[in-house]
């Protein structure tokens, strides 16, 4: 059978599946659509948290970032797993036990007022708008390469899967196919990964190929790789070479931001109980981390791969590099793409592939008997991870799979963003402020209809990406972690804070963390708008726009505490509220209300 | 008497949350970053310490950290009386 027809019934069984689980799952009441009636077990709420939290970035782009950079992307690891500790310890087992349907409705009840809500429901919906962009191009990607359709085809074939669960079934829905999800995701991560540990190093388990031997030598993989690129004017993968400050308020940004996103925090409203959105919390970073884990192998291994497939002999031998005519199928296979160039600059029909940005190496490489002219491939760090089967000429069925993962982790994420951004217009806005004596079944329709109306704009945005879409990662993470998560927390972990303290706390966060991504990334990202260049001699402190988001969380803390401490305080019933967040006893009563 | 009880109870998990963080910093921005250099003489699969620490060693600690605080206050909810019934 040929690798098309193969890839076409992988990937047409694995939608036939979220399909089918869609019927099956039907939402009969508001409590199943918003948090699947609370019936779920906390080790399968564990798994769809982690496809609702993987999305088209963990799976394609992660292990590209951590291979082009090497250890200095360790943030993208600790960041979007120690996220999980906050999530765990300091929000999710007391905002289950608060027992309603979103996140906004939180805030604005303990801080007992709509401006509140209001503006939580404006930073919800502004970050999971950015954030679905990125799922609908990966959807558009994944379907142009393999299956050979147009990227707008296979968005709305995306979106078609997604409106028929999402919309049926609600979160009843989405966390059952999340479920399949994630293991159709892992599957296809794993399989090539152990393939290329094998192939490198010997051992099954990529996690620990990575500090193993190169195979054939008795030179551990990570001195052979280091040895490599440094020969090629490159970084060394292992060493330090970015601003220790910025790496700090980078990591501690993702893992605010993290533990802040709406979308993850209503998974852990849909367990029974307090104790079980604790348990449930570690499944997650289980079932995240057998990822996380597998990725910064991938990444080593794919950039040693790489390297001396490019460079089959010594650096500056007239034939030490990969003759262009007789490069492997898989890089004509991505060049058609435009993800891989090649430009022969010193026209000798081979590959040179090094850093030309180093002066000191650029300078040698010109007194070679055949001189280099400059870098003469250049490869998106997007295609490594779908790349992986072909490059280690695994088997048709294994590059299937993974055209099947690549969708399954975007359209998980997607229907999770979908599911926020609908019960903050139906439950939030609509209930909460427009015409809060809507029915139970009104209410079941206004979900319904928000759910269809925000995969239509998700849709239009896929077709029609803003400019901005790959700089909009940082504004997402940002106002998590600047808005959202200092408010959370102070509403649980701090009695004192009042409406007004919050408010402030909470504008001030954002409005300092956008205005400082938009300075150096242009005003609402339009181009050329940008008061400062963004390179690190520009930034204050070297604090990346990236990284901004911790400084915002703290700003956020600090303003809301004076506020508060400076006026009056919580009235009674609001403290009794925080007491009773606070201890377990009573959770399941309060399902129903 | 309740009333004590129950801030006897919260004053439990603040004082586990605040020593399961520091740990949790401590492996991630502490081990993984800032004390990379102290830690640069233990040798790990051809680089150091710190470089494991940053791409394993904090995820499985922080694995270990939920599951430690899931576990620890399920007793305490138990020894206070606020367990769900």
């Amino acid at each position: 059978m040929d690798q098309q027809t193969l890839i076409y019934i992988v990937v047409g069984a694995s939608f036939a599946l979220y399909i089918g689980i869609a019927i099956w799952s039907k939402a009969g009441s508001t409590g199943e659509f918003y948090a699947a009636g609370r019936g779920v077990h906390p080790v399968t709420n564990g798994m769809a948290t982690a496809a609702d939290w993987m999305s088209a970035a963990s799976f394609i782009s992660m292990a590209g970032l951590i291979a082009f950079v090497g250890y200095d992307n360790s943030s993208f690891l600790m960041g979007w797993t120690g996220g999980y500790v906050l999530l765990a310890m300091l929000l999710a087992p007391y905002l289950r036990k608060f027992g309603k349907f979103t996140v906004p409705e939180f805030i604005g009840d303990r801080f007992y007022s709509q401006t509140a809500r209001m503006v939580a429901v404006l930073c919800l919906i502004v970050m999971s708008v950015t954030y679905v962009i990125g799922q609908m191009t990966g959807v558009g990607v994944t379907f142009a390469r393999f299956l050979e359709v147009p990227s707008e085809v296979g968005l709305f074939i995306g979106t078609g899967i997604v409106f028929i669960y999402a919309v049926l079934g609600g979160m009843k829905g989405i966390t059952y196919t999340q479920v399949a999800q994630y293991c159709v995701l892992i599957t296809a991560y794993t399989i090539p990964a152990v393939f290329i540990s094998m192939e490198l190093t010997g051992m099954a388990v990529p996690p620990l190929g990575l500090f193993s031997d190169h195979t054939g030598t008795a030179i551990p993989l990570l001195v052979t790789l280091d040895q490599v690129i440094t020969d090629l004017g490159f970084n060394s993968y292992t060493g330090h070479h970015t601003n220790t400050l910025n790496m700090v308020l980078f990591t501690l940004s993702l893992m605010i931001g993290t533990a802040g996103l709406p979308h993850v925090i209503i998974r852990f409203f849909t367990v029974p109980r307090v104790a079980d959105a604790r348990w449930s919390a570690g499944w997650a970073l289980v079932f995240i981390a057998l990822l996380y884990l597998t990725a910064p192998a991938v990444g080593a291994m794919a950039r040693l791969n790489l390297m001396d497939t490019v460079q089959t002999g010594p650096v500056g031998s007239p034939d030490g590099n990969l003759l262009y005519a007789d490069r492997p199928d898989w890089m004509s296979t991505w060049e058609v793409t435009g993800l891989l160039k090649y430009e022969d600059k010193n026209n000798d029909g081979r590959i040179q592939f090094y850093n030309d940005a180093n002066e000191e190496f650029q300078n040698e490489a010109s007194q070679f008997e055949v001189p280099w002219a400059g870098n003469e491939l250049t490869v998106n760090r997007d295609i490594l991870v779908l790349a992986n089967p072909e490059i280690a000429q695994l088997p048709a069925w294994v590059v299937a799979v993974v055209a099947a993962g690549g969708l399954a982790a975007a359209l998980s994420t997607a229907a999770g963003l979908l599911l926020a951004i609908s019960s903050a217009i139906s439950h939030d806005v609509i209930k909460g402020a427009i015409n809060p004596r809507i029915s139970e079944r009104g209410e079941l329709w206004a979900a319904r209809i928000s759910m269809a109306g925000a995969i239509a704009l998700a849709a239009y945005l896929g077709l029609n990406p803003p400019g901005f879409a790959a700089q909009t990662v940082a504004l997402a993470f940002g106002i998590a972690a600047a808005s959202i998560f200092p408010a959370l927390m102070m509403g649980i972990f701090m009695k004192r804070i009042n409406d007004k303290g919050a408010i402030a706390g909470m504008l001030t966060g954002l409005l300092f963390t956008v205005i400082y991504i938009f300075i150096y990334k242009g005003w609402f990202f339009l181009p050329g708008t940008n008061w400062l260049p963004d390179t690190a001699d520009n930034w204050v402190f070297g604090i990346s726009p990236l990284s901004i988001g911790s400084v915002g969380a703290a700003l956020n803390f600090a303003v809301a505490i004076m506020v508060s401490n400076a006026t009056e305080a919580p009235p009674k019933e609001i403290q009794d509220l925080v007491d009773s967040v606070r201890v377990p006893r009573g959770a399941s009563a309060a399902t129903e209300h | 008497m309740e009333e004590s009880a129950g801030e006897a109870y919260w004053r439990a998990n603040v004082n586990l949350v605040r020593v399961l963080l520091v740990i949790w910093a401590l492996v991630s921005f502490g081990c993984g970053i800032l004390f990379r250099p102290l830690l640069s003489g233990i040798p790990v699969g051809g680089t150091d310490l710190g470089f494991w620490f940053a791409q394993q060693g904090s995820i499985i600690t922080f694995i270990v950290l939920i599951f430690f605080y899931a576990w620890r206050m399920n007793q305490l909810d138990r020894h206070f009386g606020v367990d769900e019934e």
